[in-house]
């Protein structure tokens, strides 16, 4: 008896002296397969993600090839203050902002209100095709609808050739800085509108069809179900969707921009991201354009933690 | 129980549908005309002004100029490779770490998690990105399109989600039987995820072949070029003139023209002849991907 006591004291012992090093060595010899398993994901993210990550530190030197990112000579925020001052900094920020919030008034709206339409259908088969034909664009490269924009909008395209009909002036329209935003978000609503309603649709097919049933009891029509069970059904996705808009406003498609823009429509279209690519890549100013780009994710960041607890304040919806 | 529509809501539901048709139209219109356009005789193409509703004449010489063009079918053959080779190894290493951020238990699993996800906040950005990969040596080699974005998060987080489905009993029976995590990951769980792997093949097989961003920064022997970068070059900076050296300087124009709509439809066919099979794997994939409370 006595020994028994004993022996699962000293069990007990051991066990709390097992240190935290301990399980963790027996965890790893245990499962070691899957721990094999992890080291290429594991690689994959230290070198391809963090890796950049400490590369950003070139954005506080004055970073050369020759002397490497270690070897060059810290200059502080010399690079920030040199952007801060320049004539492009303003105009950046206006731009990015502006090309973000157009696109977030007509754009994001745009997949909802297709979503609210196409739940509305009643002919399964004809809801079905125009699916089938909104999300098409989505598949096509950006590449060919940019290639498509540049050839129906030139000055003899076929948009000219329409509006001359009903007495508009023959424009450019790619080479005009005051038509650069409406393309950029008129192209990005034909391109994803469809695409962007999919996961509306699946929250509208998620609400309870009993809610319904009892508003048509209560005698509502269609457009008062609408407005008290079909949309407040899907607020959550939207708000969601919206918090991680937010958190992209400062990444506006710089591939498009880049494929679309033209020296002439620069004052409009030029974006924080298609600067750095120019000035970065184009030129080589590494130090400077990373800075750029230091700064454009730290603002992206804070308006995604700024819009993720507003949410949770307001709506109680939240991205975590 | 049938519902008697008021008038109000037959107007509803009947201009609903007519936008819907014009919506569609609005959409299809431009594919069509590319195609008509294609087809055209170019000399009667330039004489024609407003919409196409078939082709003007009808010519095939864009097509044969394009095929005859040795970027295209070479961009096709890179893309081809980019798009197969980039995908596998995507569905490797996504498998991979799906299988491991989904087991329970697992000492270090919170903190991977943590290490991963963070990445979708925050990265490196443009240039140090290009700089790294830089470095490694890999600029003018095919490694540049294949091996940075070798894992995208968000394909990972749905992958997960999807393999802790699988029931653990399943998994269970074959460790009993001896079965080690490889056979466990390759011969029970991803054999019946197939649908989510349906869908992370297409949405990464897409993604390479509409690349092109990558190719621009990486890329600067033409021998590799991608066919989105070919595109690029004929569509939007307008180089047709090295594909219409046989034709006469009075017919270049017009030619080149029609080069640029038949290149268009050769660069869009495959897309456009899978599109009808693929979709609902699409769809599906959204689905997966939708976020849950």
């Amino acid at each position: 008896m006595a020994m028994m006591e004993e022996k699962l004291a000293r069990a007990g012992r051991a066990r709390t002296k097992d240190s935290l090093l301990r399980r963790m060595g027996r965890d790893l010899r245990r499962n070691r397969v899957i721990y094999l398993m992890a080291l290429p994901v594991l690689l994959y993210y230290g070198v391809f993600e963090y890796g950049p990550m400490y590369g950003l530190q070139i954005a506080f030197k004055d970073y050369s090839l020759g002397d490497g990112i270690l070897g060059s000579p810290w200059v502080g925020f010399k690079h920030f203050q040199e952007f801060f001052e320049s004539f492009y900094f303003w105009r950046l920020i206006r731009n990015t902002l502006l090309l973000s919030l157009y696109d977030l008034l007509f754009g994001f709206p745009a997949a909802i209100g297709l979503a609210l339409l196409l739940n509305e259908l009643r002919v399964q088969w004809f809801k079905r095709t125009i699916q089938t034909v909104t999300y098409l664009p989505h598949f096509i490269s950006i590449v060919v609808v940019v290639g498509m924009m540049v050839d129906f909008l030139a000055r003899d395209g076929v948009v000219n050739q329409l509006l001359m009909l009903f007495g508009m002036p023959e424009t450019a329209y790619m080479r005009e800085p005051d038509w650069f935003r409406f393309l950029y978000v008129a192209s990005g609503i034909w391109k994803e509108v469809g695409w962007g309603s999919i996961i509306y649709l699946a929250a509208l097919a998620a609400i309870d069809p009993t809610l319904y049933e009892a508003a048509k009891v209560d005698g509502a029509g269609r457009w008062k179900q609408a407005l008290h069970i079909t949309i407040p059904g899907i607020m959550p996705t939207v708000i969601i969707l919206l918090i991680l808009k937010m958190g992209t406003m400062m990444t506006v498609g710089s591939e498009k921009i880049l494929l679309m823009y033209t020296p002439l429509t620069f004052e409009t279209a030029d974006v924080i991201s298609t600067f750095v690519y120019r000035k970065g890549i184009l030129e080589s100013n590494y130090s400077y354009t990373a800075a750029v780009g230091l700064f454009n994710a730290v603002i992206a960041f804070t308006l995604l933690v700024v819009s993720n607890s507003l949410s949770k304040r307001l709506t109680d919806t939240k991205l975590w | 129980m049938l519902n008697r529509r008021t008038w109000g809501e037959r107007t509803f539901d009947g201009s609903n549908a007519l936008f819907m048709v014009l919506l569609s139209i609005l959409t299809l219109y431009p594919f069509l005309y590319v195609a008509f356009a294609s087809l055209s005789d170019p000399a009667s193409l330039m004489q024609h002004r407003g919409l196409l509703l078939m082709p003007e004449g009808f010519s095939l010489d864009a097509y044969k100029a394009v095929f005859d063009n040795p970027m295209i079918p070479a961009g096709y053959r890179n893309t081809l490779f980019y798009v197969t080779a980039g995908t596998a190894i995507n569905l490797f290493m996504t498998s991979l770490g799906a299988y491991v951020l989904s087991r329970k238990g697992l000492y270090f699993r919170n903190a991977m998690m943590f290490f991963i996800v963070l990445t979708m906040f925050f990265q490196g950005g443009l240039i140090p990105t290009y700089l790294l990969v830089s470095s490694l040596g890999m600029i003018d080699t095919p490694w540049a399109m294949l091996l940075p974005g070798a894992i995208s998060t968000w394909n990972l987080i749905i992958m997960r989600t999807s393999f802790q489905a699988v029931p653990v009993s399943l998994e269970e029976s074959a460790r009993i039987d001896g079965a080690n995590d490889w056979t466990i990951l390759f011969r029970v769980i991803i054999p019946l995820s197939l649908p989510v792997i349906a869908v992370m093949i297409l949405f990464y097989g897409v993604g390479h072949w509409n690349a092109w961003f990558g190719a621009m920064l990486y890329l600067r022997d033409r021998e590799l070029y991608p066919l989105q970068l070919v595109l690029r070059e004929i569509l939007i900076t307008n180089s047709t003139d090295n594909m219409t050296t046989g034709a006469s300087s009075l017919d270049k124009i017009p030619i080149g023209e029609t080069i640029k709509y038949a290149t268009i439809i050769v660069a869009t066919i495959p897309i456009l002849l899978l599109y009808p099979f693929l979709q609902k794997y699409f769809v599906k994939g959204v689905m997966i991907g939708a976020i849950k409370e």
